[in-house]
């Protein structure tokens, strides 16, 4: 069964229809939840509007758990899915940059382009710095090699990392996820509220 | 424009809803292709086909801009590049169902847009350097990752969101 491209039950050619049919749901979801608004995207950092957080562990709730519960009934194979590779310092410190880069400018690339499709300007201004960003790394990168690609874990989860099983982590990951929205909705009363 | 849609332009999905179809959407991502989202991807494609078209030469004699360039075929012809631009047109479409497009810099009543712009600049050029060092960003690396319990997908989402909380100090003039 799935994933049907790779299993060859799908030809390549639909790979790029797939793509722009998911581009379309991706971008249409994420516009419709206010992630075209960097002043509601920033609002989880000061505790104004929690969307990003409950949009983002939502989705991280519901993907984990759904593609796990398909690879039970053997509708999907998740050893054939591509796991993020785990680069330990590579993650951490880019992890880092893209967070002080997040609370600066206000976007993420996904979002960036959500508002530069309805013609926010500093989205535009955005993924111009984001394109710079990518250049100067390009040209940079023999010196930033050792850390793209020192400290290599391999195609691991968490499975492999803190070797308990997968339904005992994705508990965990639901019960952080509902703690933290109950929490978010506790804070945000008592921050006071700006309008945007 | 109608009075509806002039106050409806800042009413948006309940999260929760949006974050459970992102959630559907993630999946079936996964059970079409195998591979999560992503959006940083199509902005590097279109930087290693700028560099080409100013210097092939520099491109091939490149490290990193020559994993993508091929002989036979443009850099832009990736998956991500194509999902990008669905990416464009779906949030168009629903900007407009809700009356939201409109050329204009958002920012803060407190700051003037000439600042914003600058700050957005310089948030994107690091964000863009940041999601290279990590070979992807909040979609690809964290939210993609994280749906396959990826180790490296949670270092990446833990970093970029402690690291803007423990930032949002010295930002907070731009936002609040």
């Amino acid at each position: 069964m799935g994933p049907l491209i790779p299993n060859g039950i799908l030809t390549n050619e639909w790979n790029i229809i797939i793509a722009v049919l998911i581009g379309l749901a991706f971008g249409f979801i994420l516009e419709a939840s206010g992630f075209s608004s960097s002043r509601k995207l920033a609002g989880v950092f000061y505790g104004y509007d929690f969307a990003v957080l409950k949009v983002f562990f939502t989705a991280a709730v519901v993907s984990v758990i759904g593609l796990y519960y398909m690879d039970y009934l053997g509708w999907i194979d998740m050893g054939m899915l591509y796991v993020h590779p785990t680069y330990l310092w590579a993650a951490i410190i880019g992890g880092a940059i893209m967070g002080v880069g997040f609370v600066a400018g206000g976007f993420c690339p996904g979002t960036s382009l959500c508002a530069v499709a309805i013609g926010k300007l500093d989205a535009w201004v955005y993924v111009f710095g984001i394109m710079l960003g990518v250049f100067i790394f390009s040209e940079a990168y023999s010196v930033l090699e050792g850390l793209y690609n020192g400290s290599f874990l391999g195609n691991i989860t968490l499975v492999d990392s803190f070797d308990i099983p997968a339904n005992y982590i994705i508990f965990g990951v639901t019960i952080i996820a509902l703690v933290a929205f109950f929490v978010s909705d506790i804070v945000r009363k008592r921050i006071k509220k700006v309008f945007y | 424009m109608d009075k509806s849609s002039e106050n409806n332009r800042h009413v948006y999905w309940n999260p929760y809803f949006g974050g459970f179809l992102l959630g559907l959407l993630i999946i079936f991502t996964f059970y079409m292709t195998g591979r999560g989202l992503g959006a940083s991807g199509a902005m590097k494609s279109s930087v290693v086909t700028l560099v080409d078209k100013v210097s092939h030469e520099h491109t091939i004699n490149n490290a990193y801009y020559s994993k993508f360039v091929k002989d036979d075929e443009s850099p832009m012809n990736t998956w991500l590049v194509f999902e990008s631009l669905g990416v464009l047109a779906g949030a168009f479409i629903s900007g407009s169902l809700s009356g939201r497009i409109g050329f204009r810099v958002q920012h803060s009543p407190k700051i003037t847009s000439r600042r914003r712009l600058v700050f957005a600049l310089f948030g994107g050029i690091l964000f863009g350097l940041g999601a290279q060092i990590a070979r992807g960003c909040t979609s690809g690396a964290a939210l993609s990752g994280m749906a396959v319990l990826s180790t490296g997908g949670f270092i990446t989402m833990l970093a970029i969101f402690g690291t803007a909380y423990l930032f949002a100090y010295f930002f907070r003039k731009n936002w609040i």
